[in-house]
């Protein structure tokens, strides 16, 4: 599904461009890169409900994720595909933070990662549809729907979590312990965000982390759990700086394209 | 085993504005909430619903099939309710 | 009230040859609602169980188109063994102890599904043959004379065309591809084309309930009838591809209009029932990890709901 939209974009410089276009490939390589994880859950969920449930987010993700993709390709002028963006770039080149790319571990870590990324990309996309980028505009405008489903699903979850059985507690104060520190990466701009937010198509983090912040305290509380304080953020996906479970991750994902170069499937 | 079981609950759509809600089926929910979500998940993947109701099945209280004879054949001989048991003439238009 | 001679079991009888409508509370012999459980619920396991081997390919698709696709249709797949266990529960089964059958090996699952998938090939030839097979065998239980069955089967049908639809898709692609992608699907072919066969069951002459469950219209043909269609239908689809299906005694007979087709290895097919296919200990174990590890989180959230209603809250 190539189809190629009219750019609704007000007039840019190249340099704000090419900004442009790192940014859209971050957005879509953290939605290909969740998805992917979630994905992995297909066929061992832990009742069929949720994994039906599961599912449902990665498609939501995976579908917002080409959307991103076609738009980055069309941005870049260059005649690459979606695909190609997603399976001919390496590690190094990916740019989602490393919250995403974390393995599901038991299901609490994967609700745990879920939900603070569910925060996050709820705001954002609530701040991304008034943007000035029309294009990513109607991205954010369709996604924030799948996304206050999603965070609202991943909510509950921490909460019966918390507030269930002395196990499911202690599971999920494990896995927040673990997962914490790469919440700080989503609402901190790297350069490139930075110069998008000085001109206006990038929203303020300040903002988005205020209304993150109460959305988790407001859920931590009706879960029983303490939100963590003073945890050093590990940062460095958004820049291409990844953990190790990157690599794996695309080596399975990219295996046919590079094993098979240039085919149709 | 069983008490461990999420407990099951019948679910009904509304597949759109301007229709009745339709029993399609059941799942196993922990809660209302959690089955409201789940009928959403399971049932209306491809467009099937605007309107979601949940009922847990144990509050579902049927007839009884035996009583089938007493309950619906009384009505079978009443053919005086249908418009169609009245002949109307030719000429008379919208009735 | 000319029925009032008949026994209760005659009386059943006459309306499933009416072609009514078995409903929950109808009385019903125990004998149909058990041989009903044990379908039902076979089905339903092969649909989850069925889940993995296509599940393996979800993270290794070759275009995020196909990995769309794929995790859409494996999804499906888990809401076809939901709708199924449904089916069965309104019999009176619950589903807990249905997976406990399954879980112990005392439940069976389709043959199919005890196979690997070695190849992207493998996800076109399981949509294109195994669902095609699977539809043959379901469309017909639309119909059955079970009402929550037959209406679970319907919801099941109108999802299970795109199934197929897709694998073909894929295996046309490959078959207008690179010689490599040709050769990839003719390979899978090769693989899978034998086990599909043994999908539709024993021979009729090894399968002594058939006739019990024709005359309950919960089965409405033979296992042989199902296999000769499915050659009928599938080897003219093979050929379009330009696909070779592997038997050498597959000869057109013009008299009986469809064709001759060599013989099934039923040794390998008691094998694989008996456990012993190439991935059936994978497979389970897969299932048994996904519900024993999945424990904790189904305790949680009943102990949260029961807080919650002792709270006073929904």
């Amino acid at each position: 599904m190539q189809d190629t939209h009219t750019i609704l974009l007000p007039e840019v410089t190249p340099e704000v461009r090419q900004q442009l276009f790192d940014y859209v490939l971050q957005l879509a390589d953290t939605s290909l890169i969740l998805a992917h994880r979630l994905s992995e859950w297909c066929g061992h969920g832990p009742i069929l409900e949720q994994d039906l449930a599961m599912a449902n987010i990665s498609l939501d993700l995976l579908g917002e994720a080409r959307s991103y993709y076609q738009y980055a390709a069309e941005l870049e002028g260059q005649g690459r595909t979606e695909d190609d963006l997603a399976y001919l770039r390496s590690a190094v080149q990916y740019r989602n933070p490393l919250l995403v790319e974390q393995p599901n571990g038991d299901f609490a870590h994967t609700i745990v990662r879920q939900f603070l990324y569910d925060a996050f990309h709820y705001h954002l996309l609530v701040q991304l549809q008034t943007g000035p980028d029309r294009q990513l505009a109607a991205i954010a405008e369709k996604s924030v729907k799948e996304a206050a489903y999603h965070v609202k699903w991943s909510a509950e979850w921490v909460i019966r979590l918390g507030d269930g059985t002395d196990e499911s507690r202690r599971r999920v104060e494990t896995a927040i312990n673990a997962l914490w520190r790469y919440q700080g990466e989503l609402t901190t701009p790297t350069p490139t965000e930075q110069a998008l937010q000085a001109v206006g198509f990038v929203p303020g983090y300040a903002a988005i982390q205020q209304q993150i912040d109460q959305h988790v305290a407001r859920v931590f509380e009706e879960a029983t759990l303490a939100v963590p304080q003073g945890v050093f953020a590990q940062k460095g996906g958004k820049t291409g700086r990844h953990s190790e479970h990157l690599g794996y991750l695309l080596t399975e994902l990219q295996y046919m394209q590079r094993a098979y170069p240039g085919m149709k499937w | 085993m069983s008490q461990k079981e999420w407990p099951l609950w019948e679910v009904f759509i509304r597949s759109k504005q301007g229709l009745d809600h339709k029993h399609v089926g059941s799942l196993h929910a922990a809660d209302a909430e959690m089955a409201i979500q789940n009928a959403r998940d399971v049932y209306t993947r491809r467009l099937e619903g605007v309107s979601i109701w949940v009922v847990e099945s144990k509050h579902v209280h049927a007839s009884n099939p035996d009583d089938a004879a007493a309950f619906y054949e009384p009505a079978n001989d009443k053919i005086y309710r249908h418009p169609t048991f009245y002949t109307v003439p030719d000429s008379i238009k919208h009735m | 009230m000319e029925t009032a001679e008949l026994t209760q079991e005659e009386q059943f009888q006459t309306r499933i040859d009416a072609d009514v409508r078995i409903e929950p509370k109808d009385w019903m012999p125990e004998a149909y609602r058990k041989t009903l459980i044990r379908q039902i619920s076979q089905h339903a396991h092969s649909e989850i169980v069925g889940m993995l081997p296509e599940g393996n390919w979800i993270t290794r698709a070759p275009s995020l188109k196909r990995k769309a696709i794929l995790l859409a249709k494996v999804q499906d797949e888990a809401g076809h063994g939901l709708y199924l266990y449904s089916a069965a529960e309104t019999l009176g089964a619950s589903r807990d102890q249905m997976l406990a059958d399954l879980h112990s090996g005392k439940a069976k699952y389709s043959s199919i599904f005890n196979y690997p998938t070695l190849s992207w090939a493998d996800m076109g030839t399981i949509g294109w043959l195994v669902d095609g097979a699977a539809i043959l065998n379901q469309v017909p239980l639309c119909r059955t004379s079970y009402g929550p069955y037959a209406r679970a089967m319907v919801r099941v049908c109108k999802e299970e065309s795109f199934h197929q639809r897709q694998g073909f898709e894929i295996m046309q692609t490959l078959s207008e591809g690179t010689p490599e992608q040709k050769q990839m699907a003719q390979e899978a072919l090769n693989r899978w084309w034998w086990p599909t066969l043994m999908m539709f069951g024993p021979k009729d002459a090894d399968s002594p309930n058939t006739e019990q469950s024709m005359k309950w219209r919960i089965k409405r043909f033979t296992n042989d009838e199902l296999r000769q269609k499915f050659v009928d239908m599938m080897v003219p689809q093979a050929e379009f591809l330009g696909l070779t299906v592997p038997d050498e005694k597959l000869r057109w007979n013009e008299a009986k209009q469809g064709y001759d087709f060599g013989e099934v290895d039923w040794a390998e097919f008691w094998d694989v029932v008996k456990g012993n296919g190439p991935c059936s200990r994978e497979r389970l174990q897969a299932r048994v990890d996904a519900w024993n590890e999945g424990e904790w989180v189904r305790e949680a959230a009943l102990a949260h709901a029961a807080k919650r209603s002792a709270r006073g809250k929904v």
